[in-house]
């Protein structure tokens, strides 16, 4: 159902994976996840290692922050970060690179089951690996199946469907034997016996190699899927591999599946397999007049502004800055926001890519009711949302909609749809909280 | 330092936009206008410029002065509602009328309520009932096809076969006996028959139609529930009773119903949002047409059923919702 | 024929009646049934009442607000911002109470982030309203706390009493026209505008500046944001202002107008409205330039 297919552009595509060195200074925020967040456990003036613990999440959806490089904490202030606000993180003077002790930098293969499945949630829990995809929820509270539910397939996301992003695709083609081991450790601790990777067919390499890989490992299969937006979203994935539908407002585990994203299954790998904690993430930079179109693996907390510069730096006619894909992404207001998580790709617009096509009247030509992947109906729910008539909002099913933005890039007219379904959302949002208050 | 821009996701947009598809419409149209050109002659092209411009005229003044907003008369909706006005009447219409009908399509049809995407009823429809009903015998005296006539006195006028046929059964004479006196499906196709300039060659207007499915400008909802249910409708009292009801193919060949199956019912702003919705629009407009059509008044059915669909619209956009991800759980 | 059309008009007319009569017991019965025996005090009070609508009162509309003073027998606890004290006290006549003395109030902007003295440094493209603009980021200005410039409160605004300034990016309100029915109090995301005591002959001092950051960072976005030195908590002789999260606040209870504090802010993030010029100030400024 639904779907757009915008220009895919993925231009770093060909691109391997490039390690950058530390920057001299980092920000790591302490909520770089869905959920609470992470209380700081170092002060200005601590001696930190590369991989030590440096900010605890406790509460049940929340995650542990590592310090990425080795150094001396600065301070704990707040910087800019994606959300174009000031949020709290710690800001640490890299000095060297000195690992943490009881990580293995070894870089050969490791294929250790003989953990149990609660072993294996911890040494998640411990590495504070979050859904790299974007979400950055919790892995290890995915990986902890609820009381009377069943998990039947894991689902491994390599669909990415955002247009641009082609980090997961090198992270598939050059680190696939560690994701095979990620995904069978994640079916170990679910205790799933099937596992399905979903890849897009506009990554025939890809494709093949985790399929020749795929035969080695029991349970696990690769499957094509056609190539649209948003394909990769988890309830559209689910529907596109199992055939089932995660009903509205239920998590994916209500159909029996769990979803994991490439980037995550590799993290679990290097958590179980070699204790290194979630410190460095595949990030792309890219963008039509960016020079040098890469993809970067970079050290959490770095500088936006450096993965620029290492690309080629900021082309004088650039108007927007996205943190993330063309669709969902964030624009930025500052380049000195850090690296978190859940950062996927940074994207340079030109001045002449940057603005939105002037406005008109909707001609009701319904493409965004026949796009609108949740079945929703866009044209009426914006200006329901905009009049603040938060009822009707809510009974045509306002808090469906995932934001994916589809009705906004299809729509002739150019009327800010999503703008407005956001505001709405939140708003009917809050009076859902109310009324259960 | 360049000044960043800051705005919500997606930074995307397709290069699509509401002239974009206007044109696509008007690029459309051309084969069936080519083939009024060819039977009517320079008439046509008359009529077709007058309506034309006149709807562009009339939307000027009217957003210029009245309204006192922006001017939009070149996003292509009012050339559409101009080019399918002038394809709703006789080749040899005075001009007068058609500059009336052009104010009437744009001024009442349009403009009265806000201007494009706020209309409840097809401009163009609303032009051309207004000219049936205020001007029965201009707008029913409509000219015989022969090729290239350059002069208005070179037009013979006759009835268009829906007239004949409706005539005929009047006069109670069966079907069979009027048939021979029409034109032959060959004919139809083509669009070598009396009736109104665009309407006469399904061939032009399925071509144009294809070209709009392909390029995504329509869904195909509303034509093949429009024609198929006309088709089925028909045929089922073509079954019953051959001799007073005439055969679905002659039925859909016959009058505008092509035209108003993939031009005048697609129409965005006047035709329902959901798929089930388009169905339910498509199927009225096919089942009113073949009921006006056998058991009305007037010979021809189509403006007025889609007319009397459009009036439906908000209610069945209220009912049939697309289907929402997660509604039902099927699992499997 | 004849017969025959006497026959129908008797019967249309014979029908009719009956029909005509049996409606106007079913809507008598009805009536009598469904009677609403209402407070005739309720429309008493609403005809006093502005009917402007507005929700000032917290309830939705006049009509709302008189049952509810009806059905509580008193105007304790009830206000009328659009009315004021007068409407209260004419209520309070009407219906021989007593009314107590309510005291007027304004809405203030505490924020003066002007596209000069805050300049933007991206700029927002989009639905043009704070509650997006909020969700979305900053602000041109970089300031989180600062006012976003979009107008969603001159939208809500019943009364005419805001306009956005094009030249500042800020709303402005108009002293006279101002009901204080706190509709743009309510519908600004950042909490910017305040009702404070509108002060006599209008005059009113408040810090415009809502900006909790450290002062550095407050200062780098505006060069009018409240630093939170503390050095007007130190001026006051009155405990009216209190500094809390790196902001000082103007208690309007407390404050007695005395017009000691602005000058001794560094950023002049402290306002004073509507008093006549300072006279030691001009006279000092002639004196230097002399």
């Amino acid at each position: 159902m639904g779907g757009v297919h915008p220009p895919e552009n993925k231009l770093a595509e060909k691109q391997s994976i490039e390690r950058l060195d530390p920057p001299k200074t980092v920000a790591i925020p302490l909520s770089q996840h869905l959920g609470v967040p992470a209380q700081p456990v170092v002060t200005r003036g601590d001696v930190v290692k590369t991989g030590q613990l440096i900010a605890k999440g406790e509460a049940f959806i929340s995650a542990h922050i590592h310090s990425s490089v080795s150094g001396k904490v600065k301070k704990v202030d707040a910087v800019i970060d994606a959300s174009g606000y000031r949020k709290k993180a710690i800001i640490i003077d890299v000095e060297g690179d000195e690992w943490a002790d009881g990580i293995d930098r070894d870089e050969s293969l490791l294929k250790d089951f003989s953990l149990d499945p609660k072993e294996i949630m911890e040494k998640v829990h411990a590495a504070g690996v979050v859904g790299l995809g974007g979400a950055t929820f919790p892995s290890h509270v995915k990986l902890n199946v609820p009381k009377g539910k069943t998990a039947e397939y894991l689902i491994i996301n390599g669909v990415e469907c955002e247009p641009c992003l082609t980090a997961d695709h090198r992270l598939m083609l050059e680190k696939g034997e560690e994701i095979m081991v990620g995904i069978q450790l994640q079916m170990k601790a679910l205790g799933v016996e099937k596992a399905i990777i979903g890849v897009e067919n506009n990554k025939p390499d890809a494709l093949s190699h985790l399929t020749r890989l795929a035969n080695d490992y029991t349970g696990v299969s690769v499957q094509a899927l056609e190539v649209k937006y948003p394909q990769g979203a988890e309830k559209q994935l689910i529907k596109a591999l199992v055939n089932r539908e995660v009903p509205a407002g239920k998590l994916p585990i209500e159909v029996g599946c769990v979803v994991h994203n490439v980037g995550t299954a590799l993290a679990v790998y290097e958590a179980v397999q070699k204790n290194k904690p979630l410190i460095e993430r595949v990030v792309t930079v890219s963008g039509s007049s960016v020079k040098k179109p890469s993809n970067f693996m970079v050290r959490i907390g770095t500088p936006v502004s450096e993965l620029i510069e290492a690309a080629g730096g900021v082309p004088d006619d650039t108007g927007k800055v996205v943190n993330g894909g063309p669709m969902m992404g964030k624009a930025l207001s500052d380049l000195s926001v850090p690296v978190t998580k859940g950062t996927s790709g940074i994207l340079l617009f030109t001045k002449k890519e940057t603005p939105r096509p002037a406005e008109q009247n909707c001609i009701r030509c319904a493409r965004c009711v026949t796009i609108c992947p949740m079945g929703l109906e866009p044209y009426l729910l914006a200006p329901l949302a905009d009049k603040q008539r938060l009822e009707e909002c809510e009974d045509e099913r306002i808090m469906d909609c995932m934001e994916c933005g589809s009705c906004l890039y299809i729509c002739p007219s150019a009327k800010p749809l999503l703008d407005h379904i956001r505001v709405g959302k939140a708003n009917v949002g809050k009076m859902i909280r109310e009324r259960s208050a | 330092m360049n000044i960043l821009t800051v705005s919500g996701s997606p930074h995307y947009h397709a290069k699509e936009s509401v002239s974009n598809l206007m044109y696509g419409v008007i690029f459309s149209l051309i084969p069936a206008m080519l083939v009024s050109f060819y039977f009517f002659g320079l008439p046509a092209v008359v009529i077709t410029l007058t309506a034309i411009v006149s709807c562009m005229f009339f939307e000027f003044i009217i957003q210029k002065y009245l309204i006192k907003g922006p001017v939009t008369i070149f996003d292509g909706s009012a050339i559409i509602t101009g080019l399918l006005l002038a394809f709703n009447v006789p080749a040899n219409l005075p001009l007068g009328l058609m500059v009336i009908g052009s104010a009437v399509a744009i001024g009442m049809g349009k403009m009265t309520f806000g201007g494009l995407g706020k209309n409840p009823f097809n401009p163009a429809l609303v032009g051309r009932v207004f000219l049936m009903i205020s001007f029965p015998v201009q707008m029913t005296t409509y000219p015989q096809p022969g090729a290239f006539p350059t002069r208005f006195a070179d037009v013979v006028t006759g009835p268009t076969p829906l007239t004949k046929l409706k005539d005929g059964i009047m006069q109670s004479r069966t079907v069979s006996e009027i048939m021979p006196e029409l034109p032959e499906y060959g004919n139809l196709m083509l669009g070598n028959m009396g009736g109104s300039m665009g309407e006469i060659s399904a061939i032009a207007i399925i071509l144009g139609g294809i070209y709009m499915l392909v390029k995504k400008i329509i869904s195909w909802h509303i034509p093949i529930a429009f024609i198929g249910s006309a088709a089925i409708f028909a045929g089922i009292f073509w079954l019953i009773n051959p001799e007073v009801y005439p055969d679905p193919v002659f039925q859909l060949l016959s009058g505008g119903l092509m035209l108003g199956a993939i031009y005048m019912a697609t129409d965005y702003t006047t035709s329902p949002m959901a798929p089930w919705g388009m169905i339910i629009f498509g199927v009225g407009c096919g089942l009113l047409t073949v009921i006006i059509r056998f058991f009305g008044a007037y010979p021809e059915g189509v403006a007025f059923s889609i007319l009397i669909m459009n009036a439906f619209v908000p209610l069945i956009n209220r009912g049939m919702k697309p289907k929402r991800f997660g509604e039902e759980v099927k699992n499997g | 024929m004849n017969e025959f059309f006497n026959e129908i008009t008797v019967l249309s007319v014979v029908s009719l009646s009956a029909l005509g009569g049996v409606a106007a017991i079913v809507l008598f019965v009805v009536a009598q049934k469904f009677k609403v025996i209402e407070d005739p005090r309720i429309d008493e009070v609403e005809e006093l009442l502005p009917g402007a609508n507005c929700g000032g009162c917290g309830l939705a509309g006049c009509r709302a607000l008189a049952e509810a003073i009806v059905k509580a027998e008193s105007l304790e606890g009830f206000s009328c911002p659009p009315g004021g004290n007068e409407v209260m006290q004419d209520i309070a006549k009407a219906m021989g109470w007593e009314a107590g003395e309510s005291t007027p109030m304004i809405a203030v902007l505490r924020c003066h982030g002007t596209r000069e003295l805050a300049p933007p440094k991206v700029k927002f493209e989009g639905v043009m309203t704070c509650a997006f603009a909020h969700s979305l980021f900053a602000g041109e200005g970089g300031c989180p706390f600062g006012c976003l410039g979009c107008g969603d409160c001159v939208e809500a605004c019943n009364f005419d009493a805001m306009y956005m300034d094009k030249d500042t990016g800020l709303p402005v309100i108009l002293d006279d026209k101002c009901v204080a029915c706190e509709a743009c109090v309510k519908e600004c995301p950042r909490n910017i505008i305040e009702m404070r005591k509108k002060g006599k002959k209008n005059r009113r001092i408040f810090v415009s500046c809502i900006n909790e950051e450290k002062g550095g960072v407050a200062r780098k976005n505006c060069k009018v944001a409240c630093i939170g030195c503390g050095k007007c908590v130190k001026e006051c002789k009155f405990d009216a202002i209190t500094l809390e999260n790196n902001l000082a606040y103007i208690d309007h209870e407390k404050c007695t107008l005395c017009r000691k504090c602005p000058p001794v802010c560094p950023t002049s993030a402290i306002h004073e409205l509507n008093f006549p010029p300072r006279k030691k100030k001009a006279e000092k400024e002639a004196e230097a330039s002399n």
